[in-house]
């Protein structure tokens, strides 16, 4: 009896991530969406810069990839391009939220009509560990070596309250895939964010809160007590907007 | 039955997009092109086409990745500044041989510059413009009507190619009004096996400038550059003026080669063996027509508003077997038939 399958959605090709990455997990739930709602001969993924940029090795669907920060943008022209497409960005947080918040605010403030998953795992982890817009006070980076001083380079920014001051985006959600638990949460809020796409709701973003044990310089387990423990408490988990409530 | 239309060149240049199957632009406000993107935003929907104003001429070419990755023939204009913008895009589409047209109605610079007419960006747009080694074909109207119909031209190299194309106007034959001949709407479609549509029952496709192997990237290259070398074996284009006895030779393209034609017309009053070679192709460079005339020129004159820039392609072209002086204004003032007059006149 198979008890688990790897998603249709998902290539036969052994991963680059590290050990502990939360990547692979996401790229599972992303698949399993895809493949639960039947939409992988219509769906086109736009790939990152950063740890994600292989993405369209790994997913079984068309994908193009963006430079650094545009995904939205590019993910803007593919679905204006054909409506009836399906069409997700993949970024972290160096992409979506540094170089990338401007490309990330308008395509959001433009309510288009696709789906953004957002991996903030509080680092730049394809370049080696350097302080992302997301890493906490004090945290300590390859660029914050003394910790992340807020007096000098400011507070991380908390994206999905960003993005909830938004007239236009429809459905925008925080999980975490630390524990079991946020992993279904997880899969949940992206099925609907693929879910409401299919309907034409409108712009849909999940921000998964994630582990980077390797530039964190931890175990697995640990990284993910640290996500427990630091991250939810400065990024905590939850509905933004979702103008299904609003009806 | 053909009728001629009074026309701004920055309009004509958008009607003859929508007429060569353009149903998409994005871009983002900057004088002097700003009609362009007006004509567009007014007329492209009612052509069932989609008008997006971006937040940034970064975003407006990158939604020109998306839509030409998704197999869509699709443009952006802008002015000199936004150009420099969306060198990162334009470096990606040569990255992904993704076809695609953009248009530059130059305006004077470095920096924020000014907003009059100016050539200033020849280097950036024959030379490459963004980071890697990659041409992009580049075409210089000099009238309404040219604005018209090498949009027609820019459009069929660029699919053709899959490579991109520049228009590179300037600002005096954006903002001038002609009377042009609008081309009939562009029936040839190029099939796209290699778009994006999702993967429908078939293998999926992706799409990417990416290439981590020294030897693969290598080799992609290598591959690039046969199709630029085959380009320039067959898309040279120049218009000849006077040329078959000229012993002074102007090269002069766009607005410039306006004002050079008046002052030759003005020599060979005078008995002054003069003539024009206009460059509609700045890349590639018209070499083969300019090493053609060399027997009988004795030196050319390179008439430009910048500093000196198409100057060296000149002297490239013919392995400086013939002096080359330069005659030019820059800052947005445009030369006059009398100093080209007088650089025809001057000099030995």
């Amino acid at each position: 009896m198979i008890v688990f399958d790897k998603p249709k959605c998902l290539k036969d090709a052994p991963m680059h991530y590290c050990p502990g990455c939360a990547h692979g997990l996401v790229h599972r739930i992303v698949a399993q969406a895809v493949d639960e709602l039947d939409i992988q001969d219509k769906t086109i993924g736009v790939a990152p810069v950063g740890c994600a940029v292989f993405a369209y090795n790994y997913f079984d669907v068309d994908m193009v990839e963006a430079s650094h920060g545009r995904a939205p943008a590019v993910a803007t022209g593919v679905k204006r391009a054909d409506p009836s497409r399906i069409v997700f960005a993949y970024q972290g947080d160096g992409d979506l939220a540094s170089i990338g918040m401007t490309e990330t605010v308008h395509t959001a403030a433009r309510g288009e009509n696709l789906t953004v998953i957002f991996i903030n795992n509080a680092i730049y982890g394809m370049t080696g560990g350097q302080m992302a817009p997301t890493s906490l006070p004090g945290q300590i980076t390859q660029t914050s070596p003394y910790g992340r001083d807020v007096n000098t380079v400011g507070y991380p920014v908390k994206v999905c309250e960003l993005l909830a001051t938004l007239e236009a985006p429809y459905y925008i959600e925080r999980v975490a895939v630390n524990s079991v638990k946020n992993v279904r949460r997880a899969e949940k809020a992206i099925r609907k964010a693929f879910q409401n796409q299919i309907e034409g709701k409108g712009y849909s973003f999940v921000e998964v809160v994630a582990a980077c044990p390797t530039n964190w310089k931890m175990k697995p387990v640990d990284a993910n007590r640290w996500v427990e423990e630091q991250m939810i408490p400065y990024y905590p988990l939850g509905v933004f907007k979702d103008k299904d409530e609003q009806k | 039955m053909a009728t001629k239309k009074l026309m701004k060149g920055n309009e004509a240049l958008a009607e003859a997009a929508i007429r060569s199957g353009c149903r998409f632009y994005f871009g983002y406000p900057i004088t002097p092109q700003t009609e362009l993107a007006e004509y567009m935003a007014r007329y492209l929907p009612k052509a069932g086409g989609v008008f997006l104003q971006a937040e940034s001429e970064i975003a407006a070419i990158s939604m020109v990745y998306g839509t030409s990755a998704a197999g869509k023939r699709v443009m952006t204009s802008s002015s000199s500044p936004g150009i420099s913008l969306k060198q990162e895009g334009i470096s990606y589409l040569a990255g992904s041989n993704l076809p695609a047209v953009i248009v530059n109605v130059q305006r004077g610079g470095p920096g924020l510059g000014g907003i009059q007419p100016s050539q200033s960006d020849y280097w950036q747009a024959t030379k490459g413009g963004g980071h890697g080694d990659y041409h992009l074909i580049v075409l210089a109207p000099s009238t309404v009507q040219e604005m018209a119909d090498l949009t027609v031209l820019a459009f069929d190299l660029a699919d053709k190619y899959r490579v991109q194309t520049m228009i590179l106007a300037d600002g005096t034959v954006g903002q001038m009004m002609e009377p042009v001949e609008l081309p009939e709407p562009v029936q040839k479609e190029y099939d796209k096996p290699w778009a994006l549509r999702g993967k429908g029952n078939g293998k999926s496709k992706f799409i990417t400038s990416l290439s981590l192997s020294p030897e693969e990237l290598e080799q992609w290259n290598i591959n690039n550059f046969e199709k630029y070398r085959h380009i320039e074996e067959t898309e040279q284009r120049a218009e000849e003026f006077l040329m078959d006895d000229a012993e002074i030779c102007i090269v002069a393209f766009g607005i410039s080669a306006r004002v050079s034609r008046n002052a030759v017309i003005a020599a060979r009053e005078k008995g002054i063996k003069a003539g024009l070679i206009r460059p509609i192709t700045l890349y590639p460079f018209p070499k083969d027509i300019l090493r053609r005339h060399t027997s009988h020129v004795s030196r050319f004159i390179s008439v430009e508003l910048n500093m000196g820039q198409m100057i060296e392609d000149i002297r490239l072209s013919t392995d400086c077997c013939r002096p080359v002086s330069l005659c030019n204004r820059t800052g947005g003032v445009i030369v006059t038939p009398e100093e080209v007059l007088a650089a025809i006149e001057g000099g030995k």
